[in-house]
C-alpha cells in the first residue's frame, strides 16, 4: 500500500479508520501513535487533521500531552443508549435475515477447520 | 393445462443443487445475480401456478361458476384431481402468506431497532462504534449508508485487518446487498424448496464482498485472516468439540476464508455451462406457467360462451 494510494482514500474511509484505531487502543493516543498504529500510509499532518476534524463533530476528546494533544473516544449517553440498543438487538436472531453480518456463528467443526486453514504462517 | 402448471411448482427443487453449483464456478457477484434472479422468478411461477390450480377449484363451485358467468361447465381434469389440488394450495397460499409476514414484521423491527442504535449524530465517516464486549459487525443500509462496529471486534483486529472488514461491509452497502437477501427471504417463503437457495444467496453475497474486500487492500490471504479472526473471536471460550465428526458440514465461513486461500478459477465454460443451466430452468419455469396461464384462461372464455373449443 503506497503512500499516495492512501492520501488519495475518501475523507469519511480515512476518518472510520482513524476512529476505529482510537477505540482499539483504549487509552488516549496522540496523532503519532495514531500513524504508527495505522501503519506506513498516512503523513503524520493528515493524521492531525482527521483527528481536530473528529474533535470539531465532537466524538473524541481530547487533552493536553507535552506540546500536542492526545485523543480519547467520546462515550457520551447516547452511546450507552446505542449499547442498550445493542443488547436487545442480540436477542433478535432475525437480524441475520436483512443485515449482512461480518461472520457468521461457527460450529464446532467449523472452528477446527478455520484453525486448520490459517495454520501455514499464522501467529 | 395440469401437467404444464405443475411444472412451475416441481422445478424450484432443482434449483439448491444448481445454485451450490454456480456458487462455487461462478464468480461471486455473478452468482448472487444469477441465483438471486431465478430464485425470485421461480417463486413467482409457482405462486401463479398455485393461484391457477385455486381459481380452477374456485370456478367448478357453482357460485363462483355464476358469478363467472360461466355458461357451460368448465372443462378440465377430473374433479378428484382438482379439488384436493385447490385445496392443497390455498393450504400453501396462506401459509406462505402468513411466514411471509410474520417474517417481513420482524425484520422491519429488526431494522428499525439497527437504525436507532446506529443513529448516534456525527459519525467518523461511515464507521458507528457501538461499545459492546462481543464482537461483531453489520453493513446498516440507509441514507447515508453506515457499518456498524463493535469496540470488542475493532479491539480483535488489526488495522489492516479492520481495513478489510470495513472494505467489506462498503462492498455490502454499495453493491447493494441488502435488496439481494430481501429478495431471497421472499423467495423461500413461497416456495418451501427455495429455501436452501436463501443460504446460497446469502453465501454469494459475503463472497462477493469478500472478493471486493480482498481487492481493496490488495491482499487475499490478509482478507481470509480477517475473516478467520474476526469468526473465532465471536466465539466466546473454546467449545469442547468431538474429533470424530466429519469437517464436510461447514459453515460459511470455512468456506469464504478457504475460497480467498485458494484463488481457484474454474474455465469459463462450465461457469458459462452453470449459469445457462440456471436461466434455463427459469424460463422453462416462466414459459411453463404462462402457457398453462393462457390455456386456462382460453378455457374459461369457452365455458362462458364467448369462444369455441
Amino acid at each position: 500500500m503506497t503512500d499516495a494510494k492512501d492520501e488519495r482514500r475518501p475523507a469519511g474511509e480515512l476518518e472510520a479508520s482513524v476512529m476505529a484505531a482510537l477505540w482499539a487502543a483504549g487509552a488516549p493516543q496522540t496523532p503519532g501513535q495514531v500513524q504508527l498504529s495505522l501503519g506506513a500510509g498516512l503523513a503524520r499532518t493528515t493524521v492531525t487533521t482527521i483527528l481536530s476534524r473528529l474533535h470539531e463533530k465532537g466524538i473524541v476528546d481530547r487533552q493536553r500531552q507535552g506540546r500536542g494533544y492526545a485523543y480519547v473516544p467520546v462515550q457520551d449517553a447516547q452511546g450507552l443508549t446505542a449499547r442498550r440498543m445493542h443488547t436487545e438487538l442480540d436477542r433478535d436472531s432475525d437480524r441475520e435475515a436483512v443485515l449482512a453480518r461480518f461472520v457468521a456463528q461457527l460450529s464446532p467443526d467449523d472452528e477446527r477447520v478455520l484453525r486448520d486453514l490459517l495454520e501455514p504462517g499464522e501467529r | 393445462m395440469t401437467a404444464l402448471l405443475l411444472l412451475p411448482l416441481l422445478l424450484p427443487c432443482a434449483l439448491p443443487p444448481l445454485a451450490r453449483r454456480a456458487l462455487d464456478r461462478l464468480a461471486p457477484a455473478a452468482a448472487l445475480r444469477t441465483i438471486t434472479a431465478a430464485a425470485v422468478v421461480l417463486a413467482g411461477c409457482s405462486v401463479t401456478a398455485l393461484g391457477a390450480f385455486v381459481l380452477t377449484g374456485l370456478l367448478k363451485l357453482p357460485v363462483f361458476a355464476a358469478l363467472g358467468e360461466l355458461v357451460h361447465p368448465l372443462r378440465t381434469a377430473s374433479d378428484l384431481f382438482v379439488a384436493p389440488a385447490a385445496a392443497t394450495s390455498v393450504g400453501a397460499l396462506a401459509v406462505g402468506a402468513w411466514t411471509l409476514v410474520r417474517s417481513v414484521l420482524r425484520q422491519s423491527r429488526a431494522l428499525r431497532v439497527a437504525r436507532t442504535a446506529a443513529g448516534c449524530g456525527p459519525a467518523a465517516g461511515d464507521l458507528c462504534v457501538v461499545d459492546s464486549p462481543h464482537p461483531d459487525a453489520y453493513a446498516l443500509p440507509g441514507r447515508p449508508h453506515r457499518i456498524v462496529v463493535t469496540t470488542a471486534m475493532l479491539r480483535t483486529l488489526d488495522a489492516d485487518e479492520r481495513e478489510v472488514l470495513f472494505a467489506h461491509e462498503r462492498a455490502h452497502n454499495a453493491g447493494g446487498h441488502h435488496y439481494f437477501l430481501a429478495a431471497a427471504e421472499l423467495a423461500a417463503h413461497c416456495h418451501p424448496a427455495l429455501r436452501p437457495v436463501r443460504e446460497s444467496i446469502r453465501l454469494a453475497a459475503e463472497r462477493a464482498a469478500d472478493e471486493a474486500a480482498a481487492d481493496a487492500v490488495g491482499d487475499r490471504r490478509l482478507a481470509a485472516r480477517a475473516i478467520a479472526r474476526a469468526a473465532l473471536a465471536g466465539r466466546a471460550a473454546p467449545a469442547v468439540r468431538p474429533a470424530f465428526l466429519p469437517a464436510a458440514t461447514t459453515g460459511p465461513v470455512p468456506l469464504r476464508v478457504r475460497a480467498l486461500l485458494s484463488d481457484r478459477r474454474d474455465s469459463p465454460r462450465a461457469a458459462a455451462w452453470i449459469a445457462a443451466l440456471v436461466i434455463a430452468c427459469a424460463t422453462v419455469s416462466c414459459v411453463a406457467s404462462a402457457t398453462g396461464m393462457i390455456d386456462f384462461h382460453h378455457r374459461v372464455e369457452v365455458a362462458q360462451g364467448d369462444e369455441r373449443a
